[in-house]
């Protein structure tokens, strides 16, 4: 059913020639390299208040943009208007961004050496959510939504699911066409009840992470939505009664529905090379785990084994070819606890002295320029590691941790503080009900030095999120997170109701 | 370039609809932006787009549907308004419906002329100013990093009701942080704008270059609740996330911080201790903004079929009580209660307050000067619990002056209990929220003494 290649209606849009018209006046104008894109973006939204549809929103964006490197500057430039005349004006406009930025230039750009491709890439999905009717799709998230809201206790529902579906065409002046396609879906279902007499309330999401499938991830049945939406309200009534935390040190075992977003956080963008080079440090930031430390930096225990990549099937972060038409790839993060690479683009790649890019530029949309953006950077499981149960049986005391929720990290990324869906008390190596008001918050390389087990491959998931934030102007972008579930020691929780001051 | 006018383009689609009613705009947007790292520009761009939306109104005999479909740049009309009319088909009757806006607010705009445009003509006296700051910054052995953003968005507004309004919005950020070479001592100045004629670099330099200059002493300090004065931007970040969690269906239905125990909203409860007045207002000098709503997809907070009301002044907070709510029509009918709609500008004012920051850190016998806020999310909604960190520049105050820089912190507050321990609100000012200028840059706020910030725990970070 997956498509072979790119939908015909993006393919029958004058990319030829708008490649051919762009290229060839950015090297008439003395550029040294010279890139052109065109996108096409389809989202939509689906939002339902208590099973009842709130807003459909439809949205498409298709542009152009031009970027070159004119005498070792950027210059860059965006439009609208899908013509070769559009496209000349676009090279001429980036290439006058570049002169003007050039007097306040020091550093000369260069560009990792890439290998021309050409070619068309389709993510792997079975049913492209735009080809199903808006009616079939509000149908099925209303039916499910009334099914959380008649359970006893619910008092609302919100629920939701975000489609978009990506077309990229990629030219250079290195002789790269490339062609994609990729589809991600994110449904979401979330139940609260309401204390009246107290003004009590509280909520249980589910934990089913966005991903890069279609339609089909609410209808195929590999994943078992019935499952969850069933327990949901269960497990809020046992939430709302459960006793509030004990705050101090615990032992922790940490779901992948929550671990991936600590992954994001404290590995993820602490090792993107631009922010650790201070590219981001008066935005996003810049990172502990500096250049310095490559081959060296203590990460985690020895347990610790992360890799990015750009390749796993429905990964959010996973492409055919980057921004920079660099092909997709797969490398080592942090091997046996220390630190051995970044994430890099072609220019970062030059200033960290590697040879070539690992692919990791990406622009969210057809205005913005690409920068370093997030790979999926997963946690790799042991091979022989226990299952979930088998980790739960090794903690005599501590807390099991389900599911995301609040999440912040500092600009160095050092110190966090994550909460979760829900948290189970740990007794004799079982699970003794659920503990409210929970939060856990540590320092990178103390939290990763503290994993003590790491679960085997029957605990890996893959987690993720549509949203990630980076870059001025701002640019959002998705990426996956695999990981097994793991053991920590001694992670300092917080009583989120006495940090409130009560 | 012969192409369609946005004014062309949205009678087009009125006229092309067969829908019970119909709202289509254009929003025709220009951007040109400057980004640099240690001292050199890094990454520029002008970019132009331009955003046709088109929502159909469908009685499909049971109420009143709606659908919403956007496409960039001039797309068909015909199929454009043909696939918002059969997504309202297929919608089902919207719980928010009500008559569409006919009454056209005041400051309609002139619906005839050409959109305004930015470009990156617009740094023409910035950028050499800029450069001029990093020379500076060079011969003293500091770096600076930093970010300026203009925007000029025309949105065009027609609707099956009669209504025209149009609305320039100019929007404009500079972010200048200066850090040592090694980055262990980073500070920040920040400036919304709407033309850059108001931005002084050597201004922003200036406040970089004295804070960095504080940072040379190092004091470490534990976690802990300090007497602490928030710099407007501070303040501006708190107050918003306040102001975005203001939906008055989520206190109606007892699911936010506003929502009273026992039913209803906390509405005419005190929130401040101080006469705190926090309003938005559209045409509030230098904050300016649209008069009227612009809705493209429904929410507890906004309605697609309250496109083209006016958005007046409004006071949220007034002498330190809670006023008024964020109420489309349809819950305020609901409820029979006023429709508030929501401004894209904040303001928080304390009555006859004269005090200056500098006021503040004067009359400080020991406490902690902030710069920004930053990563702030929200922990707890029941209280509004929100956790961040402190950012680029905590200042240890002794007898009145400035003796050192102090490690960041991670911080847990909530807006909300704040306001009621705010012990003193100086002047109010212009003034740019750091975490959040990306989606809001209007706001003008005092600084403020709170006498125990809960720092929660320390962060290493620079
Ligand atoms: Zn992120």
């Amino acid at each position: 059913m997956q498509p072979r290649d790119v939908d015909e209606s993006f393919l029958a849009l004058p990319l030829s020639a708008l490649a051919e018209a762009a290229l060839t006046r950015a090297v008439d104008l003395g550029c040294e390299h010279a890139d052109l894109r065109v996108e096409r973006i389809r989202t939509q939204s689906l939002n339902l208040r208590d099973a009842r549809l709130e807003s459909l929103a439809d949205g498409e964006d298709l542009g152009l943009a031009v970027r070159v490197v004119h005498e070792g500057t950027w210059g860059f430039a965006a439009g609208v208007v899908l013509t070769a005349a559009e496209a000349v004006r676009l090279a001429e406009q980036a290439v006058a961004v570049a002169q003007v930025s050039a007097a306040l230039v020091t550093d000369r750009v260069e560009l990792a050496p890439e290998p021309p491709h050409e070619g068309a890439w389709v993510s792997s999905y079975d049913v492209d959510p735009f080809e199903v009717p808006d009616a079939d799709k509000t149908a099925l998230l209303t039916e499910w939504s009334e099914r959380l809201l008649a359970a006893d206790g619910v008092e609302h529902v919100t629920s939701g699911c975000m489609h978009v579906k990506e077309q990229k065409f990629y030219a250079d002046t290195s002789g790269t066409r490339t062609r994609q396609q990729r589809v991600r879906i994110a449904p979401e279902f979330t139940a609260l009840t309401v204390d009246r007499a107290t003004g009590a309330f509280e909520s249980m999401r589910t934990i089913a992470p966005p991903v890069g499938r279609g339609w089909e991830y609410l209808t195929d049945g590999r994943y078992d939505w019935a499952a969850e939406l069933a327990e949901i309200p269960g497990l809020l009534r046992e939430k709302t009664k459960a006793p509030s935390v004990e705050p101090g040190r615990h032992d922790l075992v940490v779901d992948p529905s929550n671990l991936w977003l600590t992954i994001h956080e404290s590995v993820g963008h602490a090792t993107e090379l631009d922010r650790a080079l201070g590219y981001e440090a008066a935005y996003a930031g810049t990172s502990f785990a500096t250049p310095d430390g490559l081959g060296s930096l203590r990460y985690g225990s020895e347990l610790m084994h992360v890799t990015g990549d750009r390749t796993a099937e429905h990964g959010l972060s996973t492409i055919g070819w980057d921004d920079e038409g660099v092909e997709a790839q797969r490398w080592d993060i942090v091997r046996d606890g220390v630190l051995v690479g970044y994430q890099v683009d072609r220019n970062t790649a030059r200033m960290g002295g590697m040879d070539r890019s690992n692919g990791c530029a990406f622009a969210d949309s057809p205005r913005h320029v690409p920068v370093q953006r997030m790979a999926n950077v997963s946690l790799q499981p042991a091979d022989d590691g226990p299952d979930l149960d088998g980790l739960i049986g090794g903690v005599e005391r501590g807390i099991y941790v389900v599911g995301d929720k609040s999440w912040s990290i500092d600009m160095q990324r050092y110190n966090f503080q994550f909460t979760g869906q829900r948290f189970y008390r740990i007794e004799g190596g079982r699970l003794a009900g659920q503990l409210r008001d929970v939060a856990y918050q540590a320092t990178t390389t103390d939290f990763w030095g503290s994993m003590r087990a790491v679960g085997g491959p029957s605990t890996y998931r893959l987690g993720g999120a549509f949203n990630c934030g980076k870059a001025q102007p701002g640019q959002v972008a998705p990426v996956s997170h695999g990981c097994p579930a793991a053991l920590f020691e001694g992670v300092t929780i917080l009583n989120t109701v006495q940090e409130g001051g009560r | 370039m012969s192409r369609l006018s946005a004014q062309e383009l949205v009678e087009q689609a009125l006229a092309a609809s067969t829908a019970d009613g119909c709202v289509a705009y254009v929003v025709e947007s220009t951007e040109a932006n400057l980004r640099w790292a240690s001292n050199s520009l890094t990454t520029n761009g002008a970019m132009r787009s331009r955003q046709v939306v088109v929502v159909s109104f469908v009685d499909g005999g049971a109420g009143m549907a709606t659908g919403t479909v956007a496409r960039t740049g001039t797309p068909d009309v015909a199929e454009l308004v043909a696939a918002s009319e059969q997504a309202a088909r297929d919608a089902g009757p919207a719980e928010d419906a009500v008559p569409l806006v006919s009454e056209a607010p005041a400051g309609a705009g002139d619906w005839d002329a050409d959109p305004a445009e930015t470009s990156i003509e617009v740094f023409t006296e910035f950028a050499p100013a800029l450069g001029e700051a990093f020379g500076a910054a060079r011969s003293r052995g500091d770096l600076l990093f930093g970010y300026a953003e203009h925007s000029l968005t025309t949105t065009y507004v027609g609707t099956s009701t009669g209504l025209r309004l149009r609305h320039d919005q100019p929007t404009g950020r500079v972010e200048l942080n200066g850090k040592s070479t090694d980055f262990s001592r980073s500070v920040w100045a920040g400036v919304g704008t709407r033309d850059f004629r108001d931005v002084s670099v050597p201004d922003l330099a200036a406040d970089v270059e004295r804070k960095l200059g504080w940072a040379q002493r190092r004091v470490d300090l534990p976690a802990g609740r300090y007497e602490t004065v928030l710099p407007p931007s501070a303040v501006s970040d708190l107050m918003l996330y306040a102001y975005w969690t203001m939906e008055a269906r989520d206190a109606d239905e007892g699911r936010n911080v506003f929502a009273r125990a026992g039913g209803g909203n906390r509405i005419g409860d005190r929130l401040a201790q101080l006469p705190l007045t926090l309003r938005s207002d559209p045409h509030a000098p230098g904050l300016e903004a649209a008069p009227f709503q612009v809705v493209s997809a429904s929410s507890g907070s906004a309605s697609v079929f309250d496109n083209g009301m006016a958005t007046p002044a409004v006071d949220w907070i007034r002498d330190g009580v809670l006023t008024n709510l964020v109420r489309p029509r349809a819950w305020a009918l609901k409820t029979t209660a006023p429709a508030v709609a929501a401004v894209d500008n904040l303001v928080l004012e304390a009555p006859e307050a004269t005090a200056s920051l500098d006021d503040m850190v004067g009359a400080t016998d020991r406490g902690l000067l902030l710069t920004t806020l930053w990563y702030i999310r929200e922990v707890d909604p029941q209280t509004l619990l929100l956790t961040g960190l402190t950012r680029d520049g905590v200042f240890l105050v002794e007898g009145g002056e400035v003796t050192g820089a102090v490690n960041n912190f991670r911080w847990n507050e909530s807006p909300v209990d704040l306001l009621g321990r705010i012990s003193e609100a100086g002047r109010t000012e212009r003034t740019l929220p750091r975490e959040w200028n990306d989606w809001f840059t209007r706001a003008a706020m005092p600084p403020v003494r709170v006498p125990d910030f809960n720092m929660s725990s320390v962060s290493p970070a620079s």
